[in-house]
């Protein structure tokens, strides 16, 4: 049997295979290519070197954006899972209509990303309309609007994620804490973190990138606007490629950098939470 | 060996739909407008009956309707969302008589440049696309056709209306457009009658002075008036902010300009940048909503505020005739003054006029599409078909010559026309020598920063003087 799969593995890993390298491979590398050249369409480029990444400090609404970025994904990615552990608490302890609560919390996640962004859009603009303000009257209001958006959508996903975790702890466990005479605090800091720690690391991992690479709920809330103040980076670099003529190839620079940048963080991130990982 | 034979049958299935899915071609541009088209039906296409002029243009298109049998087929990538309707109506039309493919496709308001340097990377790339002057063509010169030997360029009246590089026609355009402040005629004649009118006709609005005059009174008088302010709300959301960060902008150019004796410049002084503050304060202070709203103010909602007559004066062009007509405006209450900006000699001031949309043909379509579109071009300026769209249902004004025989029917065109006839002086469209998106880009915002009151004057004079310099060099490296 091992060896009839060895034997047909190339037949059936193929076409995924061959997918896998048209869909991601092929543009991947098109993609890098593509930030060494100055071109109008990506069809007929011309190679200049490293050109491209030199102008990219030459454009100053990339720096900011950058640390736009950065702050936004801090915060989103502390008050989404802080509030989805807090609401899978809740909701493992056998509360009345827990199920109900449990789909309802979830559901926003089905929606997607810019249909989200243009409710959340109106839904802003007509509670600052009191205030006789708009969601893209200063970049704190987008900031702000953002991560509440954000919030909505995710926590739901992160709590199921963490729901999962809290119902694998083994009761024996906690009965033994509490025999042993842990108040909750200490239970819940001993026994129940350390034991979702594999729970952490999946939701901050999908939190912290899909945080850093947000864009339709940025395109959708506020365009990045005032003056590109609200711009994240996933937005500045579509504004650099199809904004400005002649920019096309800094865009593509850029989106080079973005890539090991996510990358990075994604790694480092995925390291220092599987160290607290324990086994029960 | 069965078991081979169909795992290895299976297996081929499933490339097979692999390749099929990847390989799949564009026919859903055939389909139905894309979402972010506007499509609007007009109820009175039955203007179209029209039968004047029927006799040498109708003539025209038979005889090109002939060339035009050949196998290539038309892709346009149209400019207007105004008329993407329209337009899509007039190549089915097209495609009924000569059985000649013919695609619309419209960007969205604001995404041209971008929806056009997509559709270009593509096998099936538009064959017919615009350049909006001579900064737009700089881009895409090398997908531009020659057009200077085609039957399209020979029925241009003037050769003012081709766009050239060197010796070669590059792009031509195919309407001329102008726009002013339009103005409610019924509210406006209402408030002559008041006694707190500043001026008692709208002739003698002939200066920035009795503009603001006239316009502070009727702020101050919105209610007895029945109005909730004297303009359309300013929006700065991107299907509005080109009529101040491009539009409006082209006035002090213009001066500038004239002052100078230049017709572009690689660094703007903003001599008349004073001018361009006053007219945006009165736009932003004697309006329908706090200055701090307009971020999110769009297109449609100046649209609204002008047709509900909520508002006096709405700074717009012929174009926006199609919707507000739509938005049941009567043709005799319109009426357009010249935007005064308060330069000396402006009483002889008339409209602003001149073309953005110039038909170009990319060069690297097959020789059959070429020619197919060449054919379109040149139906949809020749024949009755073709000239009634234009001038009837689009409200153009066409530089060709057949349109001598289809007098505007767009009552904006008309006013313009008076105005050139009455002596005045066209303002021309120098923000085609604007040296990029990104320059209109921060002068807007910084525009919109002032307004709400989270920046000052002095953001939009550096986007406006130092942003033209570094923006010049940038795109000119």
């Amino acid at each position: 049997m091992d060896k009839a799969i060895k034997k047909y593995f190339p037949i059936f890993a193929l076409p995924t295979l061959l997918a896998f390298t048209i869909g991601f491979i092929i543009p991947f590398i098109l993609g890098v290519y593509l930030s060494f050249c100055e071109f109008t369409t990506v069809t007929d480029a011309k190679f200049v070197g490293f050109k491209n990444y030199i102008r990219i400090w030459g454009d100053g609404t990339f720096i900011h954006s950058l640390w736009y970025t950065a702050l936004f994904t801090i915060v989103s990615v502390l008050a989404i899972n802080i509030l989805a552990f807090a609401v899978a608490m809740l909701l493992t302890k056998g509360i009345k209509g827990t199920n109900m609560f449990r789909t309802i919390f979830f559901m926003p996640n089905l929606i997607g990303g810019i249909i989200l962004g243009y409710i959340w859009q109106l839904i802003l603009n007509g509670i600052l309309a009191g205030m006789e303000r708009t969601l893209t009257y200063s970049s704190a209001y987008g900031f702000w609007g953002l991560v509440i958006l954000m919030c909505w959508q995710q926590v739901g996903y992160m709590m199921i994620i963490y729901i999962a975790g809290i119902q694998n702890i083994p009761g024996d466990l906690i009965e033994a804490a509490k025999i042993d005479g842990a108040n909750n605090r200490q239970l819940l800091r001993h026994v129940t973190l350390p034991m979702v720690m594999p729970s952490i690391t999946i939701c901050s991992f999908l939190t912290l990138t899909n945080s850093f690479k947000l864009f339709d709920q940025n395109l959708a809330l506020t365009a990045g606007e005032p003056s590109n103040k609200s711009e994240m980076l996933a937005l500045n670099i579509f504004n650099t490629f199809y904004g400005r003529n002649g920019w096309e190839g800094v865009g593509q620079a850029k989106a080079v950098i973005f890539f090991i940048l996510v990358a990075l963080i994604a790694v480092v991130q995925l390291k220092a939470t599987r160290e607290k990982e324990v086994q029960a | 060996m069965k078991k081979k034979l169909l795992s290895a049958v299976l297996s081929a299935a499933m490339l097979a739909t692999v390749l099929t899915g990847c390989g799949g071609n564009d026919s859903s541009q055939t389909q139905a407008p894309a979402a972010d088209t506007k499509t609007e039906t007009k109820a009175d296409d039955t203007k179209a009956d029209d039968t004047k002029a029927e006799d040498t243009a109708a003539d025209n298109a038979q005889a090109d309707a002939g060339a035009a049998s050949g196998s290539g087929k038309v892709y346009y990538l149209n400019f207007k969302p105004e008329q993407a309707g329209d337009w899509e109506e007039l190549a089915a039309k097209y495609t009924a008589e000569t059985g000649v493919e013919v695609v619309v496709q419209t960007a969205a308001s604001g995404t041209y440049e971008s929806t056009l340097k997509s559709e270009m990377a593509k096998s099936e790339a538009p064959t017919l696309f615009q350049v909006n002057g001579p900064v737009g063509l700089a881009t895409w010169k090398d997908y531009c056709y020659d057009l200077s030997g085609s039957e399209i360029y020979g029925q241009l009246k003037s050769d003012d209306f081709a766009l050239k590089d060197g010796d070669e026609v590059k792009g031509i355009a195919y309407v001329v457009e102008t726009y002013g402040i339009i103005y409610n005629a019924d509210i406006l004649n209402d408030y002559f009658t008041k006694d707190y009118a500043a001026v008692k006709s709208v002739e003698e609005i002939n200066s920035f002075d009795k503009l603001k005059a006239v316009a502070d009174s009727i702020q101050e008088n919105a209610d007895d008036l029945g109005v909730k302010g004297a303009f359309t709300s300013a929006g700065m959301d991107s299907s509005s902010d080109w009529r101040f960060k491009t539009h409006l902008a082209n006035l002090p150019i213009y001066y500038e300009y004239q002052a100078d004796g230049i017709g572009s410049t690689d660094a703007i002084k903003g001599t008349y940048l004073e001018n361009y503050k006053n007219i945006w304060d009165l736009y932003i202070t004697d309006s329908v909503c706090a200055p701090s709203l307009l971020s999110s103010k769009t297109g449609e909602d100046a649209t609204a505020d002008f047709a509900l007559g909520d508002a006096v004066f709405y700074q717009n062009g012929t174009w926006a005739y199609t919707d507000l007509s739509g938005n049941g405006m009567a043709d005799e209450s319109l009426g357009m003054l010249p935007i005064y900006i308060g330069v000396e000699g402006e009483e002889n001031q008339g409209l602003c006029t001149g073309s953005e949309n110039y038909w170009c043909v990319n060069k690297n379509a097959s020789a059959e599409d070429i020619q197919a579109t060449l054919d379109f071009m040149n139906w949809c300026v020749t024949s009755h078909d073709g000239c009634d769209a234009l001038s009837y249902i689009m409200g153009f004004v066409c530089p060709f010559k057949a349109f001598d025989d289809y007098p505007a029917a767009n009552p904006l065109v008309n006013i313009a026309n008076d105005y050139v006839s009455s002596g005045k002086t066209s303002v021309a469209w120098t923000f085609t020598t604007m040296p990029s998106e990104n320059w209109k880009n921060g002068v807007g915002s910084a525009l919109l920063e002032y307004a709400q009151g989270t920046g000052e004057w002095s953001a939009v004079e550096t986007a406006f003087v130092d942003g033209w310099a570094s923006e010049f060099a940038a795109s000119n490296n």
